[in-house]
């Protein structure tokens, strides 16, 4: 209740501060208005936001105090009971009001506002807060509409119903933008049942989901809609239908489920696309869509990823590797709040003991290591047997690749044979992981640290394989590029013949009679490509399902329902329940995010797939982990692990964005299917689209921008400045660190005062009182005395510079001013102690004095 | 806990309109979140009671029910800090319970969570953690069971450990400055107590 009281009362005289210079202030710019006639100025000024206009003048203040005469004193001391007092009595006369009375008037309403805004920020009871807010609004009501007069009133009270309308819209938009986040609950009840850090995955995919909605808008709204309905319709051209051949069997569902057949032929693959260059009536550029929407899938997933990451790394102000309150901070915020299942909290209760313990021990004999030797060996052979493991899963894959592709010369093959590469993969990620938990634990490192080194580890295996696979991709696309070849002079030779033939009949000129089905045609790489991207998202998608399945849920009810007629206690025993792999879970998310960002610019139809994915997996993950794990032994909290999987996404962006970028420049597209079919390189069609779309000079002007000549520059220039920015940033973290050292050096002395002072006499202790009183509760005072003060020093000027140079004129920053002052009456009785507070003049003190009750204020108030 | 911002309550219209928007103006709450809240406050007391929740008052034993309070090492004391009740039986009203609330919910800023955080964590309300606070939230964190508490050489070492830290000034307590100023500066802090209910 104290403390309370001391706030209001420091609020009060605050008002009272700003509204005593606002007033001086006023009644000077009035004198000046008054010779000078200048009525205009005075309204604009009204118009503006007063608490910059407060800030500036304030500022001022202490210049135009020496300006001040005797009587303005009074006036001030009855304008302070006047306002103190409520405010009905100024009702009566607001008409009479005169234009400093209006300023001040107007002065006291920003702040009711402000403090009406700021009220939540209050650490008081609702029922005050209610009384508190009610009289504030009183208080805004009833003189908002006082403020203006005659023209300027009604301008004033529209903008003032438009300010209140503008908070109820941003208000009731807030309420709206929460209602919008899809799976708020199940989210939380996630959280309350495993804590933070598992709810922190389900947040991720959210985000994921999020993100692969907009790619799925942009992709289909732009590219695959308009081909649909304005291209050529099915089966209109070759790239269109299904081969002669072919079609028996094309809608079978074994070969819709290799994605061959119509799946093949239809607008999920790159192929289908015609190379026509406007469709429609709308005259719509495809091809050029479909270039620039494959390259702004990545520049937006680029610029997601860089801007929430930035915003991760601005919240974490608190900088983690400041070690001064390592104890401290496991004491006070180890709790994790969001726990609200009694099991989750057993296990954080063993979790924080075992903290407590580990780190006293660390504290007691923090270098002791008795076989050093040893562990190193471990390590070294550890990552040894991680390295063979990583090789070896590259080795298989490679040549099951190389398999494949004779497999897929083979007519008769079998579903094993066709689906090998993929089941290869998935168990490759099943299994090693698990792996290298088992090759860790000859590290013996620190869990949070094992957790990294694990999840580099399995980055570095999915890594591998997707780059292996990429590599025997390319020397398969390479085998059918030549293979393209030779069809191109088939087909040439085909229709030439055909055309000498028709020449020779003489009969007509229309081109042949060929059905687009019997057509010889290309390999077409590209949705060969789009085509294995697709079939490893899918057997990745069932495989997770199935992992699922079978290792949570049908664990789960084995060892719940076997329990019962066992020899021994399964559920403590040895299958119990399965936990949830966050890393492991987090991880094959952002491959996943990999592979559609690799796959989609071939296979379109890619995102659609994703968006499914996330969308189902978002319930049945969820499901999963209420009905089948149990809360992890070691509950950790989710704190700035996010931006380290923000950063594998990036890595992975990255990464996904080369192989992509090298077959776009690099690689000529096929012949006869796709949207750059007929082009040298895909990349051909912004310099087509440039050349026949836009004018002349503009196409000169590109030409110019294309010059090397201006490319190198530019890199060059872009270089550089990334060099001045990182120079710029080492500086200011130098800065930084030179300040933090500063500040612990400071503490330290503080430190060594305050222990000192412990057995210094009295007489000391008193004058440390006066020295540093609480600066908040001083400010009212501080109007008198900043009078004493000036009066001798109104003749020199060369003091007013100095003053005027406190920042912004805060309260703080005055109030430390006029503190600073009365120890010349001290001096005379004790110069001592000026050698003790000497070299911390103008040092805030945060933490001796707090704002409560303050030992030295009994003696600091009588002054005033 | 299930006490997100996704779903209304149904029987939301009890609250007048302009004590929502005042509710909404003093706490950390959405509109949703405070009718949601009031749904759940209503469901605390029996039947013939809830038509006017917003005036009684849910005695301590009822409170404590909440699946969000009930794992909660603190629960008794985040009733004591939260409740206005005058006879000091930690019973809360709605304004308490919103309060509450507010308080733990995701936006509320660090400095208020921190000044109620040193309230619950200060065990005997004279304004200071000493020793006594300390040893009590140890063995509050360190859970009920026999072997998961620290012995007494331990304990020891642990508040020496903590007050050479935080007790900048040395008078052998931690003051709340002294207290926001550790915790303000915790990388955990931010997510500290996302609760909301």
């Amino acid at each position: 209740e104290d403390k309370e009281e001391d706030e209001s009362k420091e609020e009060d005289y605050g008002s009272q501060q700003n509204r005593a210079s606002r007033r001086k202030n006023y009644q000077r710019k009035n004198r000046d208005g008054k010779k000078a006639g200048e009525e205009e100025s005075r309204k604009k000024d009204r118009g503006k936001s007063a608490p910059s206009k407060y800030q500036k003048e304030s500022g001022n203040k202490e210049k135009k105090t020496t300006k001040k005469g005797k009587e303005r004193e009074n006036k001030q001391k009855k304008d302070r009971k006047n306002s103190t007092s409520s405010a009905s009595s100024n009702s009566s006369d607001e008409e009479s009001l005169s234009e400093e009375e209006m300023a001040m008037l107007m002065e006291q309403v920003e702040q009711k506002k402000k403090l009406i805004s700021t009220m939540r920020n209050k650490p008081w009871r609702m029922v005050k807060k209610l009384s508190v807010l009610r009289e504030a609004q009183a208080f805004v009501e009833k003189f908002e509409g006082a403020l203006g007069k005659g023209k300027g009133k009604k301008l004033f009270a529209y903008k003032m119903m438009m300010a209140k309308k503008w908070v109820k819209f941003k208000r009731d938009f807030e309420n709206f933008k929460t209602q919008c986040i899809p799976w708020e609950m199940k989210i939380k009840e996630v959280e309350s049942h495993f804590g933070s850090s598992v709810a922190s995955y389900f947040i991720f995919l959210r985000w994921m989901y999020g993100v692969n909605l907009v790619l799925f808008g942009l992709i289909f709204g732009l590219v695959i809609i308009p081909e649909v309905l304005m291209g050529m319709p099915y089966g209109s051209m070759p790239r269109k239908t299904v081969p002669r051949d072919e079609q028996e069997t094309a809608m079978d569902f074994s070969v819709l489920w290799d994605f061959e057949g119509y799946i093949k032929y239809s607008a999920l693959f790159y192929g289908y696309y015609n190379n026509q260059r406007t469709i429609g009536w709308l005259k719509y550029r495809l091809p050029m869509a479909y270039f620039m929407v494959g390259i702004s899938v990545f520049g937006y997933s680029l610029m997601v990823v860089i801007r929430s990451m930035a915003r991760n790394a601005n919240e974490s102000t608190g900088d983690g590797d400041d070690d001064n309150f390592i104890f401290s901070w496991k004491m006070f915020t180890s709790w994790d709040y969001l726990i609200g299942n009694p099991e989750t909290a057993d296990n954080k209760f063993a979790s924080i003991t075992t903290s407590f313990k580990e780190s006293i021990v660390d504290e007691q004999e923090s270098n002791k290591d008795e076989n050093i030797h040893l562990r190193r060996f471990l390590r070294v052979l550890a990552n040894v047997l991680i390295i063979c493991c990583l090789c070896g899963s590259g080795y298989l894959i490679y040549f099951v690749v190389k398999r494949s592709q004779t497999f897929s010369k083979m007519q008769n093959a079998g579903w094993y044979e066709r689906n090998e590469v993929e089941i290869v993969m998935s168990l490759l990620g099943m299994f090693c992981p698990p792996l290298f938990e088992t090759i860790a634990a000859l590290e013996n490192y620190h869990p949070r640290i094992g957790l990294k080194w694990q999840l580099g580890r399995i980055f570095a295996l999915f890594l591998g394989n997707l780059y292996t696979f990429l590599l025997a991709l390319m020397d398969d696309v390479n085998e059918k590029l030549a293979e393209e070849d030779v069809v191109k002079n088939i087909t040439h030779w085909t229709l030439l013949a055909h055309h000498n033939l028709s020449v020779g009949n003489d009969s007509t000129i229309t081109p042949p009679p060929l059905d687009p089905a019997d057509v010889p045609r290309g390999p077409c790489w590209e949705t060969t490509v789009g085509i294995e991207f697709v079939r490893l998202t899918v057997s990745d998608i069932l495989v997770t399902y199935i992992t699922i399945l079978v290792g949570d849920f049908i664990r789960a009810c084995f060892v719940r329902f076997v329990n019962y007629c066992w020899c021994w206690d399964l559920e403590a025993g040895f299958p119990s329940y399965a936990e949830f792999d966050i890393s492991g879970n987090v991880l094959g998310l952002v491959f996943n995010q990999g592979m559609i960002w690799m796959g989609s610019f071939y296979a379109p139809g890619l995102v659609g797939i994703n968006v499914l994915r996330l969308l189902t997996s978002m319930y049945f993950q969820c499901w999963a982990v209420m009905s089948s794990n149990v809360p992890h032994e070691r509950v950790f909290k989710a704190s700035k692990s996010n931006n380290f999987y923000m950063g594998l996404l990036l890595l992975i962006l990255f990464l996904s964005l080369l192989p992509v970028a090298y077959t776009i420049m690099s690689l000529p597209p096929s012949f006869d299917c796709g949207p750059f079919s007929g082009k040298k390189r895909m990349y051909d069609v912004i310099q087509e689209t440039i050349e026949l779309d836009f004018p002349l000079f503009v196409a000169k002007i590109f030409s110019y921008v294309a010059n090397p000549g201006l490319i190198i520059p530019a890199i060059l220039l872009m270089v550089l400045a990334i060099y001045y920015l990182n120079a710029v940033s080492e500086a200011y973290q130098r800065a930084n660190a030179e300040l933090k050292k500063k500040m612990q050096m400071q503490r330290e002395e503080e430190k060594n005062k305050r222990n000192n002072k412990a057995s210094t006499n009295p007489m000391l202790q008193d004058l440390e009182d006066l020295l540093t009183p609480s600066t908040k509760t001083e400010s009212p005072p501080k109007e008198a005395e900043d009078k004493k003060i000036e009066s001798p020093n109104r003749t020199s000027p060369v003091r007013k510079p100095g003053r005027g140079a406190v920042p912004d004129g805060s309260p703080m920053a005055g109030g430390r001013g006029a503190s600073l002052t009365p120890p010349s009456q001290v001096f005379v009785t004790q110069p001592l102690p000026l050698g003790v507070r000497a070299p911390y003049p103008g040092q805030p003190r945060p933490w001796g004095h707090p704002a409560g009750p303050v030992p030295g204020r009994g003696r600091g108030q009588p002054r005033h | 806990r299930a006490l997100g911002s996704g779903a209304m309550g149904g029987s939301a219209s009890l609250i007048p309109r302009d004590a929502l928007g005042e509710y909404q103006e003093l706490t950390f709450l959405s509109k949703q979140e405070i009718l949601v809240a009031y749904k759940r406050f209503s469901e605390l007391l029996p039947k013939e009671e809830r038509e006017n929740a917003c005036s009684t008052r849910v005695p301590k034993s009822h409170i404590l029910t909440l699946p969000e309070l009930r794992a909660n090492p603190f629960q008794h004391r985040i009733c004591h800090v939260f409740s206005t009740s005058e006879t000091g039986d930690d019973s809360m009203s709605f304004e308490d319970f919103l309060d509450m609330l507010s308080v733990f919910s995701d936006s509320a800023t660090s400095d208020i969570k921190a000044h109620y955080a040193f309230c619950i964590f200060d065990f005997d309300d004279d304004g200071t953690l000493d020793r006594k606070d300390l040893e009590q939230l140890v063995n509050c964190l360190t859970g009920q069971g026999e072997e998961s508490q620290l012995s007494s050489v331990e304990m020891e070492q642990l508040i020496k450990n903590i007050l050479e830290e935080s007790d900048i000034d040395k008078d052998g307590t931690i003051n709340l400055s002294e207290f926001q100023l550790v915790v303000s500066r915790s990388p955990d802090f931010a997510r500290y107590g996302g609760l909301q209910g």
